[in-house]
């Protein structure tokens, strides 16, 4: 299945698909040294993040998010590639200092997207692709 | 968004990778804005500059890039005044850092003033467009000079004041600067002070949130006006008000304001925001003191002894310059400290109650400081400290 969005945050990366249908705040809800999601009651709670490609609805909390992203980065615990449903600045300032490709605005929705499958996501072009 | 062919090579990285991830943000805002193309701006104002903040991911982040700001770009205020942080209390752990991301940003050339009143320090013009991200500037930039600009996160001012330019959306766009209702202020004193207009700009944000209002039936001062925004943007969101005879462009394209929904705030609505609280410490300059304030505060204060702690914040280049006055203030006993304020820094957490002129400062010392806030006229604030 190949998927046409907006590309966001420039790169490719391949990762399996991990769906947080929520919106995040990575603002003490993600432990940038593990990239375990931390926040209580979130459908991600507990979940490892690295190396994912992580969909989720967009950001929430605190602008200095973005520094969690870009921390995750150095830590090697980031995700390989950030789905958004709508793109918003934390976490577009978050994935571009953190070199994470990101795309947002696929033609479906996020909980119909292929889960457990593995996904390419082009941030430059926008294309994402699952097998 | 149209790029054009020196912004496309900057993106593709031709000139180095600082820039092309700092141009990367700035078009991504773009897209996430819907904006266009890019204006070229004047002049930036960074935020995420204290240490608090931004902590030690976004120091290594600031650290990891090289370039330097092509258009002049000034700091938010930081938690302590960078030179005489040692008379505040400050711990030198937090102060290591503090100045380890003021070094981080002069590196990046971004001018060394820590404050929210870059527009007692930069030229600023009707018209211009700007990136500046502290919402009473942003307010003030808007609202009383008529320059353009959106309330800009951190990295995004940052990417503007290197790069010299911002995505076009928002209010840069003529069309988003229509007030869309009208304040009707009954009985407004026709002689008041700052704090007055700080009091009515902290109503007043509670009910505007994010639109555009047009104030009428006041006539106030730049620096009542600075009071009026900062409060508005504090207790609000608000980027941009009008005062209908006074404010620019409400003197140039005569907003026709017959047809808005009108609210109406009464003096006496004012005057209930006004508290008799005894204060154990006074905080004055919440947005940084202009220099003709500096002169008033100086002119009150002389030959007074304080008995309370009275402190008074400004930009550092607006101290130096009104040095006598600075001189008359600190006779008194009171301090002027430049690069932070009573919002920011932790050196104002061991009070119980303050009082501040500001209204801007009456919505945020309760949750910045733990103390109880209340507003005072500026002889109220000053008479406090010296009895």
């Amino acid at each position: 299945m190949i998927l046409h969005g907006r590309g966001i945050s420039q790169g490719t990366a391949t990762g399996p698909l991990l769906i947080g249908p929520d919106p995040i705040s990575f603002l003490s809800g993600v432990d940038p040294e593990t990239g375990i999601v931390m926040e209580k009651g979130h459908p991600l709670e507990g979940k490892d993040i690295t190396g994912t490609v992580l969909a989720f609805e967009y950001g929430k909390g605190s602008t200095v998010g973005s520094y969690i992203l870009y921390a995750l980065s150095r830590s090697g615990h980031a995700p390989a590639a950030i789905i958004n449903t709508e793109a918003e600045p934390i976490i577009v300032v978050g994935a571009i200092i953190g070199h994470i490709p990101m795309v947002d605005r696929l033609s479906i929705p996020l909980m119909d997207l292929p889960s457990g499958t593995i996904a390419e996501v082009n941030g430059t072009s926008g294309i994402v692709s699952f097998s | 968004m149209f790029l054009t062919a020196e912004e496309e090579a900057v993106l593709a990285g031709e000139e180095g990778p600082t820039r092309q991830q700092l141009m990367e943000i700035l078009v991504a805002m773009g897209k996430v804005f819907e904006a266009e193309k890019m204006v070229p701006i004047r002049s930036a104002q960074v935020s995420g500059a204290s240490y608090k903040t931004i902590g030690r991911w976004g120091l290594e982040w600031l650290s990891s890039l090289d370039a330097k700001a092509s258009v002049p770009a000034i700091l938010n205020p930081v938690g302590m005044d960078r030179i005489r942080w040692k008379e505040m209390d400050i711990d030198p752990v937090f102060a290591k850092n503090q100045l380890d991301v003021i070094a981080a940003y002069e590196r990046l050339g971004i001018r060394l003033e820590c404050t929210c009143t870059p527009y007692y320090l930069t030229i600023t013009e009707y018209g211009d467009h700007l990136a500046w991200s502290e919402s009473s500037a942003v307010a003030y930039a808007n609202s009383v000079i008529g320059a353009r600009t959106n309330r800009e996160g951190g990295p995004s001012a940052l990417a503007a004041a290197i790069l010299g330019r911002t995505p076009a959306y928002g209010l840069h766009l003529v069309e988003n600067r229509t007030p869309v209702f009208t304040f009707h202020v009954e009985g407004a004193p026709e002689k008041t002070d700052e704090s007055w207009y700080g009091a009515l700009g902290y109503l007043a944000g509670k009910i505007a949130g994010n639109r555009v209002p047009i104030f009428t039936g006041i006539r106030p001062s730049r620096d009542q006006l600075k009071n009026l925004g900062a409060a508005m943007a504090a207790t609000g969101a608000t980027a941009l008000y009008h005062v209908q005879d006074i404010t620019p462009e409400a003197r140039v394209f005569k907003f026709d304001t017959t047809s808005l929904e009108s609210i109406t705030i009464t003096a006496s609505e004012v005057a209930d925001v006004y508290s008799s609280a005894e204060p154990d410490a006074v905080a004055i300059g919440c947005p940084h003191c202009s220099d003709e304030e500096l002169t008033k505060i100086a002119e009150k204060l002389q030959g007074c002894r304080v008995k309370k702690p009275l402190y008074v914040f400004a930009a550092r280049d607006v101290i130096t310059r009104s040095a006598k006055a600075v001189g008359t203030i600190e006779k008194s006993g009171a301090k002027v400290y430049a690069d932070t304020c009573m919002v920011v820094s932790p050196a104002l957490e061991q009070y119980k109650t303050i009082m501040v002129s500001s209204g801007k400062a009456l919505s945020y010392v309760p949750n910045m400081c733990g103390a109880a806030s209340v507003i005072g006229t500026l002889d109220d604030c000053l008479s406090a400290a010296c009895r």
